[in-house]
């Protein structure tokens, strides 16, 4: 085999894909050889370095040289100047702002600075299909350990120690759901990995699956062992084609090596493993739904108890976690629950995934400590607010979370902290929300998508989502009473304390937690129909201003609608009664004498 | 192959570390110079006679990269090694012939070639 001098890491997530990844990979590899240098230099794909907004993203090692926005046409000059002649590429590097220094190399990057990747340890490190990579990275030596070393007793135990609690939004101790399972006497026990992953604009579980799809199959392997099971599935969204694929080829490469399926490395333990492709209704997430729908039935949440533990998937003893959480069970049995636990708080241990969007100048995924507060994330890790507008809000938690104000920024993040300000951790969806949001209307949209998810099953979700719903348009086109907002906060309470299943529970925080921090907010649309943020449509108007208006007309010909009047001799004026909101007359106006109210 | 014990496994992960070992950190560093006075005056001929001679002792935990011109260019080719906490030692006028002797006597028994040496630096 040749020693390659220099291994180039092309990223093959989503992300980079859909931005040209694979034909970038392809002329690397074609300029190479053209160069003869094929034999020196390896090309590698790799899965989601969590940056895919500055995507394709493509690495350099032995440097380290991070290059971002890489085209099919910078192949050529990647390989002249940097790999033939050992020259940086400078215009590819990733810059902060016009104003600072181009970052080199991958360690450099603020992003990355204050993360410690555990989970994603190996996301945009290793090639995701080659089981070699995965083992040169310590892959399989926990399996190993714990088949060979330790009692399904220690495994549990060590797990306790660790504190990791679920990744999947419950945050239930993972040691102790393990014990549950095991301490369940049958004949026959499942372990399933939740990989619904249904927040809109979650992806943590996404690139794991993508990135390092071994990493879920080993803890799986371990969790079975621990609590006595011989069979898992994979329940894994069917949008999420390419984490399916690498899935398959993952298992099929287990398999071949012997490190799933029958006597695993030599031992009595089995364990089989298969992949079941959801739907996509996002209730399917909930647990006692994906196991009906693993059953071939309607996916819809059953009561609890009895737990999955006692009778879970076919009325058998079953453990589920999500792949974050199964994802972190191969590092802490390797160095030990007392290394995991001495991350993170005093009741929320190690770290978690956050999918950072929103009005933060750096976007992506982030794996820091428990502890951390908001603000080192959003201010450190994300770069700030973009255009340096002011910080407003930070909707945590995905669509069931709560929104958090200036006054959490220092909080440092916990699941108990979280969910005492009246948000939750859920999966990690962390949106950063800037002075020109409107939160009534963040309120409306988190709701909208509950409400057209819920199941129907039980009616206080059914029903009370939708005539919160309802509430809320009435108030952000200005015809809500005040009336109204204690109508809306009392149905909000009475769905979070009586409905079935985690869906209806917490589709209230978000109106719950904009009504306790942004009261003044929700009045200034009842009382003086007026939306301060300027957001919500049907509280705005869009006016001329004559002494700034030099009658061009512009605003006129583009108006969709055709509901402005006015000529050389007439002054403009929009006929607000026709007028759609559209706001395209304030953007064509060259004079800036449109205005919104 | 199957996997039956940790003895396979830690074989395969030896075998496997050489695939990824590029891409890890904290090792010895031979830097070439690859500007264009480096490459005609044969750089690209040391650098392969280095990779050959890495791979012909099985020195794995060598990382080798290219740099562009330095401005000793009437040196070249050039080439540095850097050993974990230690100075960065420059080489002139290096021959494929030197090419095994740097290897042996610097990277392998960390005693400088003298008769090449022209400077170092902290
Ligand atoms: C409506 C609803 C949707 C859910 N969606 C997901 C999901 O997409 N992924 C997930 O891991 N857990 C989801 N959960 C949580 C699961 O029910 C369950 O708690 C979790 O998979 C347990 O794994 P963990 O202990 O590792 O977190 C959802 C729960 C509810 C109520
Ligand atoms: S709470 Fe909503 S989603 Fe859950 S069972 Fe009831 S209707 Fe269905
Ligand atoms: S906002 Fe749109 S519809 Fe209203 S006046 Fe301007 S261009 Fe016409
Ligand atoms: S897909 Fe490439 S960085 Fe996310
Ligand atoms: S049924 Fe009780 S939490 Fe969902």
């Amino acid at each position: 085999m040749p020693t390659y001098r220099s291994h180039v890491l092309v990223c093959g997530g989503t992300g980079c894909i859909a931005g040209g990844s694979a034909l970038v990979q392809a002329r690397m590899k074609e300029e190479l050889a053209k160069k003869g240098l094929d034999k020196e230099v390896l090309v590698v794909q790799t899965g989601c370095h969590g940056m895919c907004e500055l995507g394709p993203i493509l690495v350099v090692y032995p440097e380290g040289t991070f290059y971002t926005r890489v085209q099919p046409e910078d192949a050529a000059e990647i390989v002249e100047e940097h790999l033939y002649k050992g020259r940086v590429v400078e215009r590819l590097l990733y810059r902060p702002s016009e104003k600072l220094e181009s970052v080199k190399h991958y360690n450099e990057l603020p992003f990355y600075a204050k993360q410690n990747r555990i989970a994603l340890r190996n996301c945009g490190y290793i090639n995701p299909d080659n089981i070699e990579e995965y083992i040169a990275r310590d892959g399989y030596q926990a399996m190993g350990k714990v088949l060979l070393e330790m009692t399904p007793d220690d495994v549990i135990s060590e797990i306790k120690k660790s504190g990791l609690r679920g990744r999947g939004g419950g945050g239930f101790p993972t040691g102790m759901k393990w014990e549950f399972c095991k301490k369940s006497v049958s004949d026959k026990k499942y372990t399933i990995c939740n990989a619904d992953e249904g927040d809109p604009g979650a992806f943590m579980d996404r690139s794991i699956l993508e990135g390092d799809p071994h990493s879920v199959l080993e803890g799986m392997a371990i969790g079975a062992y621990a609590m006595g099971a011989d069979e898992g599935y994979i329940y894994c969204r069917a949008e999420y084609p390419l984490a399916i694929k690498r899935l398959k080829a993952a298992i099929a490469q287990a398999e071949s090596y012997g490190l799933l399926g029958r006597n695993i490395m030599g031992t009595n333990f089995s364990f089989e493993l298969h992949i079941k492709e959801g739907a996509g209704a996002f209730v399917c997430g909930e647990e006692t739904a994906l196991m009906a729908s693993i059953e071939g039935e309607r996916g819809m949440p059953r009561p609890r108890p009895p737990f999955p533990a006692n009778k879970g998937l076919w009325g058998k003893p079953s453990n589920i976690n999500n792949v974050e959480t199964w994802a972190n069970v191969n590092p802490i049995i390797l160095k030990g629950g007392d290394w995991y636990a001495s991350m993170g708080t005093e009741k929320s241990k190690g770290t978690k995934v956050f999918a950072l969007t929103g009005k933060v100048k750096n976007t992506g995924l982030v794996e820091v400590p428990m502890g951390i507060t908001i603000r080192e994330i959003i201010f450190d890790l994300g770069g700030g607010i973009i255009d340096d507008k002011k910080f407003k809000a930070a909707q945590i938690g995905g669509p069931s979370g709560g929104c958090l104000t200036e006054e959490h920024l220092d909080l440092p993040v916990s699941y108990e902290s979280l969910t005492a300000a009246g948000a939750i951790m859920g999966s990690g969806g962390l949106v950063i929300m800037d002075e020109d949001t409107c939160m009534v209307d963040v309120a409306k949209f988190f709701l909208e998508f509950t409400q057209a998810e819920s199941c129907g099953k039980c009616v206080p979700c059914r029903e009370g989502t939708k005539q919160m719903l309802l509430t809320l348009q009435r108030i952000t086109s200005g015809k809500g009473t005040m009336e109204d907002l204690d109508k809306l906060e009392e149905l909000a309470v009475m769905v979070k304390e009586s409905s079935l299943c985690g869906l209806g529970q917490t589709a209230p925080n978000p109106v719950l937690t904009t009504l306790r921090y942004f009261r003044d907010e929700y009045e200034a649309h009842i009382k003086d129909k007026k939306c301060p943020a300027k957001a919500c449509s049907g509280l705005i108007q869009y006016l001329v201003s004559p002494d700034l208006c030099r009658k061009c007309g512009l605003c006129a010909k583009n108006c969709p609608v055709n509901c402005i009047s006015g000529d050389r001799q007439t002054p403009y004026v929009i006929d607000q009664s026709r007028c759609i909101k559209c706001g395209t007359c304030l953007e064509v106006c060259p004079f800036k004498a449109i205005r919104k109210e | 192959m199957k996997i039956t014990s940790l003895e396979d496994l830690r074989k395969i992960k030896a075998s496997a570390t050489d695939q990824t070992s590029a891409r890890s950190e904290g090792k010895t560093r031979i830097i070439i110079g690859l500007g264009t006075c480096g490459i005609a005056a044969g750089a690209r001929a040391v650098m392969e006679a280095v990779l050959e001679e890495l791979s012909k002792r099985g020195l794995k935990d060598v990382s080798v990269e290219g740099t562009g011109c330095i401005g000793m260019c009437q040196q070249e080719p050039l080439l540095d090694v850097i050993r974990p906490g230690e100075p960065r030692i420059t080489y002139g006028r290096v021959t494929v012939q030197d090419v095994p002797r740097i290897v042996t006597e610097h990277l392998v028994n960390g005693r400088i070639v003298e008769d090449r040496l022209i400077g170092r630096a902290d």
